[in-house]
């Protein structure tokens, strides 16, 4: 396995070929905000939190998806992307209803999380106050629009995880939400497998567990772990 | 079908041509205003003249003035009447015959017609894009002949190369690069696909070319396929261009016949189809990655580059992506030459280029013009000005993803650099043109609402930072807006434009930018004073509060 090295943020880091930064940072204990990656499921690029700057590029480049080369240094940490980084979460911020004060999710949310560690403190542009729905006609999960940041990884472990192919995107721009089948109700979907792992992947308090009230929304991300560590390294860890 | 087949279809062609030809446009635009009406008429009363033996009715492309439309063209008399209705048939027949006739005549020596240059559009307005004899007539699938007889694949990329023919869809990639790029690629399987997908608002080049000559594009993209190692293209056009489609099927199914398309083409080894895939109305599948996505039955959203089409495309393979008009000048460079292309336009920007000329300009319509003409030239002689004795304020180029170029930078010649080093862009070649009574920040909200609306919603910055800017800008208008909220648009628009994970939301802020940067003073006469703060100098906005880097 071919080995490169390059320098992120000054430091000297050492990656095998095919790596993405995002990868190399984290083995390097090297820290880039993400929200939109989940380890286990192909990455898109959407949410650009992880932009980092390259020396030679005049682009900035979304960590997650960007392959190590020989001699590549990388910055993650620059005045401008900081400022960035905190514009694009005020933008989230302001898109839909993220109360934290009521959702069940106040305490363990990774924009919350996202927010604190970026030093958002305040939003500057005008709340849109969309009016969205929230279905909890399935048995066992409810879905919240208003706190979705149409990240999409519940899509994708529904997809290429639990391949049930349930959840997807419809509509487009700020129009655009998360759906179950043809955009039924959860509960009359006859695809879903009622699994949870797009319980497991949401990273804020749009999908819940019916029966979790303000900040007792826990979720088990080593679920989501166990079966990508036995499909992809073929090891059954109990 | 080889060359001796194609010289005899030229040779019946021109044999059964009649003396006296009327050309009739039948293009979207004259359509629409009862052009087929016109030519049903024209028939009848050349058919009542008794005159069916001398003169041929003939519908055809676009014949670029548009707003005069329908136009009906006289040869070899060389007469282009204008506006003209049904009724008219009749008197226009008789002043074949020395008659006399009330309809109006366009002028013919006019800089609109004499200052253009046909390439793209040599054929349009002239042949009849429903028959491919007529295509045959004028040299059509010569090149294609030429490129498979006499040249092996690498010849034709160096010629596409030497011409130094860029893309014409907007951001000017040189496309022999990219031919060589997919060229190289080892794959079983490539693809070629013709992006048709024109969208921005008041650009309508790519709909003639289809709708005039479709052959041409069929045959350019037959020339990169055999170029590239590709045996299957796609078309993807747009929903909303319905005689577009139904002429390009008309097409290919000739093509097909003629053993011009599928295999063995022109008796040669070579095997390329193509078929049409129809956009369903998002603005973003013109975006390559998310228009390929589209083809393949996915929700039409961009995904990162790299990947490059060329390297991973369509189903994984390697893929040539072009637009409609660069395609179409593919033909034309393999049958006369890269040196001969090469030495039309300016040193970086070789060939003509096709623009939409629209809004506040009297002559509205279709101009192909070498590379490098002014843009004084194309909006003041040969678009005649703003009508109404208006004058011109700014010309829009490049659609949501241009800028607005104002009055006193007209001699700007038009090429890729110079549009770019006034935060335009060449884009694929709508021209719109604005008179004083443009208020230039609702031109600005304008373009941002139509990417509000268009954004795919797959990133934050375009799908989220797209509604803030348009809330800003409508701030502004309604006259509530303070200099801390231009501030927070020109801190915004920087967001978008670096953040962005596709050409449609990094180039969203351009036409916010340009504006700016020209008209910025129509800015700040909106802006209230600070709540708070007294009015006065203190409180003016500063003219260099842009936060970019």
């Amino acid at each position: 396995m071919p080995v490169r090295t390059l320098t992120i943020d000054g430091k000297p880091v050492s990656a095998v070929e095919g790596q993405t930064v995002l990868d190399a940072a984290q083995d390097a204990g090297i820290t880039i905000p993400t929200l939109c990656h989940l380890d286990g499921v192909s990455d898109v690029g959407a949410c650009r939190l992880c932009l980092v700057e390259v020396t030679g590029v005049s682009r900035l480049l979304p960590a997650c998806v960007t392959k190590v080369t020989e001699g590549m240094e990388v910055r993650t940490e620059s005045e401008r992307l900081k400022r960035y980084r905190r514009m694009i979460l005020e933008l989230l911020f302001a898109e839909r209803n993220h109360v934290c004060a009521v959702c069940v999710s106040n305490g363990r949310c990774e924009l919350q999380n996202l927010a604190v560690a970026q030093g958002m403190d305040h939003v500057r542009f005008a709340y849109r106050f969309p009016p969205y729905e929230v279905d909890i006609t399935h048995r066992m999960f409810g879905m919240d629009h208003n706190r979705c940041v149409l990240c999409s990884r519940c899509v994708r472990v529904c997809w290429f995880i639990e391949g049930a192919a349930t959840k997807n995107v419809a509509g487009r721009g700020a129009g655009a939400r998360i759906i179950t089948d043809l955009s039924q109700p959860w509960g009359k979907s006859e695809t879903c497998t009622s699994c949870g792992k797009c319980v497991q992947a949401c990273p804020t308090g749009a999908k819940f567990h019916k029966g979790s009230t303000v900040a007792e929304m826990e979720r088990d991300r080593s679920r989501l772990e166990f079966i990508v560590t036995a499909r992809e390294k073929k090891q059954w860890i109990v | 079908m080889d060359l001796a087949d194609l010289l005899e279809i030229k040779e019946k062609e021109l044999r059964t041509r009649k003396p006296i030809r009327l050309r009739c446009c039948l293009a979207a635009g004259c359509m629409s205003s009862n052009g087929q009406a016109v030519k049903d008429s024209l028939d009848k009363a050349v058919q009542e003249a008794g005159l069916a033996d001398e003169v041929e009715v003939r519908g055809v492309g676009c014949m670029r003035l548009c707003c005069e439309g329908p136009l009906v063209a006289v040869d070899p008399a060389g007469i282009l009447y204008q506006k003209v209705a049904p009724e008219d048939a009749a008197s226009i027949v008789a002043a074949l015959k020395g008659g006399e006739t009330q309809v109006s005549r366009g002028d013919l020596n006019h800089p609109f017609f004499t200052k253009q240059m046909s390439i793209v559009l040599e054929n349009s307005g002239e042949i009849d894009p429903e028959r491919i004899e007529s295509y045959i007539a004028a040299d059509g699938y010569q090149a294609l002949n030429d490129a498979l007889v006499e040249m092996e694949p690498k010849e034709v990329i160096d010629a596409i190369l030497k011409s130094g023919l860029r893309g014409r869809g907007g951001a000017g990639y040189p496309t022999g690069l990219k031919w060589a790029t997919v060229a190289k690629m080892q794959s079983p399987k490539k693809y070629v696909i013709c992006n048709a997908d024109e969208g921005d608002p008041g650009a309508f080049m790519d709909r003639s070319v289809l709708e005039s000559d479709p052959h041409r594009l069929l045959e350019g993209m037959a020339i990169a396929a055999y170029a590239v190692g590709a045996d299957q293209g796609f078309i993807y056009v747009r929903a909303e261009y319905p005689l577009a489609i139904s002429r390009l099927q008309t097409a290919i199914k000739q093509a097909k016949q003629h053993g011009l398309l599928g295999s063995g083409v022109l008796e040669a080894a070579f095997t390329f189809n193509v078929e049409i895939r129809i956009g369903a109305g998002a603005f973003v599948c013109g975006e390559e990655t998310a228009l390929m996505a589209s083809i393949e039955g996915e929700r039409g959203t961009p995904r990162p580059r790299p990947p490059f089409p060329a390297e991973r495309g369509l189903y994984a393979s390697p893929t040539l992506i072009n637009n409609v008009e660069t395609f179409a000048n593919v033909p034309s460079i393999v049958r006369k030459g890269a040196e001969w292309f090469a030495g039309i336009g300016t040193e970086k920007s070789k060939g003509t280029k096709v623009f939409a000329l629209a809004g506040k300009i009297t002559n509205t319509g279709l101009i192909e013009v070498p590379m490098g003409t002014s843009l004084r030239t194309i909006v003041e002689e040969m678009g005649a000005g703003a009508p109404d004795g208006n004058q011109v304020k700014a010309v829009q180029t490049g659609g949501p993803s241009g800028g607005c170029v104002p009055a006193s930078e007209l001699d700007t010649p038009v090429d890729y650099e110079s549009l770019q080093q006034l935060g335009s862009i060449m884009g694929s070649g709508g021209m719109i043109v604005m008179d004083q009574t443009t208020n230039m920040v609702d031109v600005a909200r304008f373009f941002m609402d139509f990417c509000m609306d268009e954004s795919c919603g797959k990133c934050i910055p375009c799908r989220a930072g797209t509604v803030q800017l348009h809330a800003l800008l409508d701030r502004i208008l309604r006259r509530q807006a303070t200099a801390r909220d231009l501030g927070l648009l020109e801190e915004l628009c920087d967001l978008v434009k670096h953040t962005s994970l596709c050409g449609l939301g990094q180039t969203a802020p351009n036409p916010v930018l340009s504006t700016l940067r020209f008209f910025r003073n129509e800015y700040l006469e909106l802006l209230q004073p600070e709540i708070g703060a007294p009015a006065g100098p203190g409180n003016a906005p500063k003219p260099d509060a842009n936060p970019t880097r």
